[in-house]
């Protein structure tokens, strides 16, 4: 094996250990665990308020129609309940976000945009009544043609350029070009915990909304606009959230102020509890997409000219997209220097649920495309995979297709390595490949597809490598001006105020050691405020990874202020001093505003710059059992090598790339969602199939670091960073151990039935499948 | 959402045919694992009345008497798992017990469950297709005992009477017979069949190749089938490369499955097919 | 409507509620018992997993005329009386509960209580650390957090004899 030098900056920590002087003494346990594991953690659904009443939403059964009217029976005695309807809302009828195209609920002789679209809504004393009166209430449409295909719909959300050099003289120059496309069908987050809400309505006209969430100021937003509220009269408070990956982003702004309008009509407290049927049928999904690539090459691999297209499916209404199909463009080319770059990326409205926020954003679709081409080019020039990564992956001073250099914190070739060593991938690969030889399997006997080889299972390996911008694309973080605040209170308690949410992630755990560690204080003096936007500043929102980096970062830099301030009055140490000093001089709130990164901002018209202010890098490498009879994977084992920046806490950030990890093998493997006519036909968890602890496989986890300078800390996020590398792993392995490769997610078995022994190609009963299913 | 239907719970086997004639809309409930999903979920109509079986002791029973193995309606599929005759005389059914849901579902899924519900996809229905059992059906009028073969006449219809209750599951036990099982579902656990198949032959000294053969499969027709064309095929075979071949094909052509949510006709031909053929090469042993 | 009695975390309890109301339901609105939790009311996740004379079972599941006379144990009988008020709060859970919080078995939670309940099950049938049986025994468990990495090592750290991490602690082992 070829030895690499280091990059520079780049520490390897063995998976669960401490490293002396990242933490004092042991990285202390999670901060609210023992309230999880003893049941006494309250989320949404286990809160009690007296007298509430149980809410719910009437949906659309049409995919595109005219909402004529809403007949509501007469042999039921409506003023039992409330109902509410688009004509109650008292102020704007949108869901604010990007492009407010999207109403709290469909007016009576609007138009119905997607299937399970909200359309009106009842409250009732008890489950009974509810739903006695949501069987006497019928909503009358018009159908309408229908778009379910992105690239037969004319109307767009947006659409992107990023490129550099001249991509058409290189591949006119190229030894090889190759051709490809990827499609990646919708994934759902599948929080274990269903998307809840429970609003209360307040004496000064206002409403306070618990629930689960990953953004109260997203909420706080969509309840001014939608309820004309001020910024006290809109209160939300979080509950403990059982799980978010982007699912709770923008969603519960939607069931938030469903709440709220049941909750101010009725003028008491309305419990909306998602059960799961209806989170699946009526939630966002991860947003479906067309990767096109065509790729010139030299015979040694390198990459000279990368032309992509990448076609989003945005749903019914923008949400996000904008920012995902972003994401998945500034990603699209994989973490590779190419002098040639033309990426052309356009998102698309079809009649179907919106798509939103879904851990990656965008990139673990691109990136899945960019790493099964370029493993499939490395099996056209018989080069190893890991050999065609070194010769391309980025180092130090290159150059990205937005005319970002490279300087800081960059590591993508130790992760490529460590991983690679770590599973021993040169020596299985060609141990594996001579097991290959000469295999006579199911499928590929000749004589009859039915028949069984001597052999059943086929093991396979195979290894992706990924980037992940740390934080938000370009411009975002300065636009939304995020805040922090360190609070000693007058009792001397410290206290971290943000609005960052815990959803498992750590942030109740990171954030007091972080502070702690700066204040030179005990680890368990720090506490964590309540995410309420009553006392909380705006942080932003929980997600693109950057509470460590961006909020964690501002903590460190108010901890430094608070520290100085105090032994500047004192004298004497901070943690010997504060509290006599809180005693005497009475509370000191220290608020620290985001302050741009040093480098080239980002020009959103012509989308260069630096795109983000630092890279997170992972590799990995999976190796897989496929049953050649069933087409059955079995994903045995993954190695997981991932930098991000700073290691906080080693337990949280290995906790973070499984999870990740598994969410990928899933997403590579059995997550998938069949439509027909606009409506998810895997609307019950028996149907949407995520991996039990029987199918995940075991994952090693192998931590990097290669800081962020220009954060105190040198942390840089990690919850996105393992969704991108994982799928195009298995898919790798799958292809190594069967010869065939899957482009269209996920590599069910029925794909690879039919990609083995040329079966009928299977319909994905999804828009822009070539056959419809015909059940 | 949660449906609170009117329940009585009889605590003995005469009682419960009471309630069961009392109002021919009753529906049993046993171990609860499908009805309750379909109750919350409001899953077709909701029966006017729910008669709780789950006192009646009686029904639990395994037991053997040289010909055959008893199984009372209410044994869970950790009952059967663990029970010593069942592993023993019908380790086919245990391996199917095994694969269905995970230890929360086996712990209240019972046979008489599976049996009763008629799915297409019930784990257990074609062991015992192959098997021969038949079910004995009480009510107040009395029992009778209809084979496994009559009773799932058509998609998610059983043979019972309205006021019929499932009581005892009967296997004849026969020296030598063997039976393999495979089950391919969606995932490792909690998974519903793509193809469920159960393959069962005798060798009688004296007699050469596979007597009694019987091939029983579920989720390629509206019902758990047997396929007998296939069955007559492997009679009198002996399981060898020409004859598994032969079954295959014969199977293929024999079955209609169809495309669904989880899978598509093609995939469930095919792998049926290749799944039988695995089971005679494994035989076999070559 | 009747009365159901039965016997929750050991204490004796009587409810009169409609016998076809779920147990799940019991629990979490009747007896203000909110730590077990519903993810699908289909028995797929097992959120809502509780002992059932001793017995893994999903509450969504099990109608309460089912439990009468039942002895019945959720999370919140897991964990010993809650001690003085203080530091180390984790000094009222019990050992399966510890090694979860010491191995990073919980990220969420909300999975948590039931995966509790079934493990406490396997590791008082004597389950043992080996992997490939405690990830038989969570299969009716689902996580979306952990990818169940360190909830296995949590199990397995419970299932091992605190002889065996003694010697292991002592000579520096990892076995």
């Amino acid at each position: 094996m070829t030895t690499r030098t280091q990059s520079p900056g780049a520490i390897v920590i063995q998976p669960g250990t401490i490293v002396p002087g990242r933490a004092r003494g042991v990285a202390p346990l999670r901060r609210e665990g023992p309230a999880k594991l003893t049941g006494a953690a309250k989320y949404a659904d286990d809160l009690v308020f007296p007298d509430a009443w149980y809410g719910l939403t009437i949906r659309s059964t049409d995919a595109h129609a005219r909402f004529v009217a809403l007949d509501l029976d007469p042999a039921f005695d409506w003023s039992r309940v409330v109902v509410v309807t688009a004509a109650d809302i008292p102020g704007d009828n949108i869901v604010s976000s990007i492009k407010s195209d999207q109403p709290i609920l469909v007016p009576v002789g609007g138009e119905i945009q997607h299937h399970a679209e909200g359309l009106a809504l009842i409250a009732a004393p008890d489950k009974a009544t509810l739903r006695a009166a949501r069987d006497h209430l019928h909503a009358r449409t018009e159908k309408l043609p229908a778009i379910f295909d992105p690239l037969e719909s004319d109307h767009e959300f947006a659409r992107y350029a990023v490129g550099s050099g001249d991509v058409d003289a290189a591949l006119a120059a190229a030894d090889l070009i190759l051709e490809g496309e990827y499609r990646v069908g919708h994934q759902e987050q599948l929080y274990i915990e269903n998307n809840a809400m429970i609003a209360v309505p307040r004496d000064d006209g206002g409403v306070t909304v618990h629930g689960s969430l990953q953004c109260p100021y997203y909420v706080h937003a969509a309840l001014k606009r939608g309820l004309a509220l001020s910024d006290e009269q809109a209160h939300v408070v979080q509950a403990e959230t059982g799980g978010g990956f982007g699912g709770k982003e923008e969603f519960p702004s939607v069931i938030g102020l469903h709440a709220a309008l049941l909750a101010g009509k009725a003028g008491r407290p309305v419990r909306m509890i998602y059960d799961r049927h209806e989170d699946l049928a009526a939630t966002t999904k991860r947003h479906p997409a067309i990767v096109r690539h065509r790729t010139g090459v030299t015979l040694e691999g390198r990459l000279i000219a990368q032309d992509i297209e990448v076609i989003m499916d945005g749903g019914a209404y923008c949400t996000l997209t904008p920012v995902v199909l972003s994401r998945g463009a500034l990603h699209a080319g994989g973490p590779y220097r190419c002098p040639n770059v033309r990426i052309r990326a356009r998102a698309t409205r079809t009649n179907t649920p919106p798509n939103g926020a879904f851990r990656g954003f965008g990139a673990p679709q691109t990136e899945f495309a960019a790493e099964t081409h370029l493993n499939r080019i490395a099996e056209a020039l018989g080069i190893s995979p890991l050999e065609i990564r070194r010769r391309n992956v980025y180092v130090p001073g290159d150059t990205t297709p937005t005319g970002q250099v490279l300087r800081d914190s960059v590591a993508g070739e130790e992760v490529l390595e460590r991983a690679a060593e770590a599973s021993e991938f040169e020596r299985l690969r060609t141990r594996l490949a001579s097991a290959r030889t000469g295999r006579v399997g199911s499928g590929t006997i000749p004589g009859s597809p039915l028949r069984t080889g001597v052999e059943r299972v086929a093991s396979g390996i195979g290894l992706a490598l990924a980037w992940h911008g740390a934080g938000f694309t370009g411009s975002g973080e300065v636009h939304i001006g995020s805040v922090a605040s360190l609070e000693l209170t007058a009792a001397g308690e410290i206290r971290v105020l943000t609005a960052s949410t815990e959803m498992g992630q750590g942030t109740k755990t990171i954030f007091p050691q972080l502070v702690s560690e700066a204040l030179g204080v005990a680890y368990d003096d720090v506490e964590v405020a309540d995410a309420d936007t009553a006392f909380v500043p705006n942080s932003g929102p929980t997600v693109a990874s950057r509470t460590a980096m961006v909020v964690g970062g501002l903590l460190v830099q108010a901890a430094g202020r608070l520290r100085t301030q105090v032994e500047a009055a004192t004298g004497g140490r901070f943690a010997d001093t504060y509290r006599d000093h809180a005693a005497t001089y009475g509370p000191i709130r220290i608020d620290q505003r985001f302050e741009p990164y040093p480098g080239v901002p980002f020009d959103d018209a012509t989308y260069t710059g630096d795109a983000y202010p630092a890279f997170g890098w992972a590799a990995c490498v999976a190796r897989v059992d496929v049953d050649l009879d069933t087409g059955e994977v079995h994903v045995r084992d993954v190695v997981a090598a991932d930098d991000i920046g700073r290691v906080i806490h080693p337990v949280l950030a290995e906790g973070q790339v499984e999870g990740g990890t598994l969410q990928a093998v899933g997403y590579a493997t059995v997550e998938e969602i069949k439509l027909r006519d606009g409506r998810y036909l895997n609307d019950r968890l028996a149907t949407y199939i995520i991996p039990t602890a029987l199918d995940a496989p075991r994952i090693s986890t192998i931590l990097v670091e290669a800081p962020f300078g220009s954060v105190p800390h040198g942390a840089k996020g990690v919850g996105e960073l393992p969704m991108d590398v994982g799928a195009p792993a298995v898919i790798a392995a799958i292809a190594d151990a069967t010869g065939v490769w899957i482009n269209d997610l996920p590599a069910s078995p029925e794909r690879i039935l039919a990609a083995m022994a040329d079966l009928p190609a299977v319909a994905g009963l999804r828009p822009g499948a070539s056959e419809p299913a015909t059940t | 959402m949660t449906v609170e239907l009117p329940v009585v719970s009889p605590g003995s086997l005469r009682e419960a045919y009471a309630a069961m004639a009392e109002s021919p809309a009753a529906r049993p409930i046993a171990g609860g694992t499908d009805l309750m999903v379909a109750l919350t979920g409001e899953l077709g109509e909701p029966p006017a009345r729910i008669v709780d079986l789950w006192r009646l002791d009686e029904l639990r029973e395994i037991s053997a008497d040289g010909k055959e193995l008893t199984i009372g309606a209410l044994a869970t599929y950790t009952q059967i798992r663990r029970s010593a005759l069942c592993r023993e005389h019908l380790p086919g059914l245990v391996e199917a017990a095994a694969t269905i849901g995970a230890a929360q579902i086996q712990n209240r899924g019972t046979l008489g469950g599976n049996i009763a519900n008629a799915s297409p996809a019930g784990d257990t229905l074609p062991v015992l297709l192959a098997m021969d059992a038949s079910f004995v059906l009480g009510s107040v009028r009395g029992e009778r005992t209809v084979p496994a073969t009559e009773f799932w006449p058509s998609y998610r219809r059983t043979a019972l009477a309205p006021e019929e209750l499932i009581v005892r599951i009967r296997i004849p036990l026969a020296g030598g017979q063997e039976v393999r099982y495979r089950k391919v579902g969606t995932r490792r656990a909690q998974a519903i069949s793509k193809v469920v198949l159960a393959l069962a032959w005798r060798e009688v000294p004296g007699v050469p190749g596979w007597t009694n053969v019987r091939v029983a499969l579920g989720s390629v027709g509206a019902t758990p089938i047997r396929a007998r064309a296939t069955e007559d095929a492997l009679q009198g075979r002996s399981p060898n490369p020409e004859a598994a071949d032969l079954a295959a094909e014969t199977l293929a052509g024999e079955i209609h499955p169809i495309d669904d949510v989880r899978s598509t006709a093609e995939y469930r031909r095919i792998v049926a097919a290749r799944v039988l053929h695995r089971l005679i090469r494994e035989a076999g042993g070559w | 409507m009747s009365i159901y009695r039965f016997v929750v975390n050991g204490a004796e309890t009587e409810v009169d509620v409609p016998g076809m109301r779920r147990l799940l339901d019991v629990l979490r609105e009747d007896l203000a018992l909110t730590g077990t939790k519903e993810g699908c009311g289909e028995g797929e996740c097992g959120a809502c997993t509780v002992l059932l004379d001793g017995a893994p079972v999903d509450a969504c599941l099990v109608p309460i005329c089912q439990a009468d006379g039942a002895d019945v144990r959720t999370v919140e009988g897991l964990a010993g009386p809650p001690g003085p008020p203080g530091p180390a709060p984790e000094a009222t859970l019990d050992a399966l509960q510890t090694a979860f919080l010491q191995t990073g078995g919980a990220q969420c939670g909300i999975c948590t209580p039931g995966m509790l309940m079934s493990a406490r099950a396997y590791l008082d049938a004597g389950g043992g650390p080996d992997e490939d049986a405690i990830r038989d025994a969570i299969a009716g468990n689902l996580c979306r957090c952990t990818g169940y990495t360190k909830i296995i090592d949590a199990i397995a750290l419970a299932a091992t004899p605190a002889a065996t991490l003694a010697t292991r602690e002592r000579t520096g082992g990892t076995a």
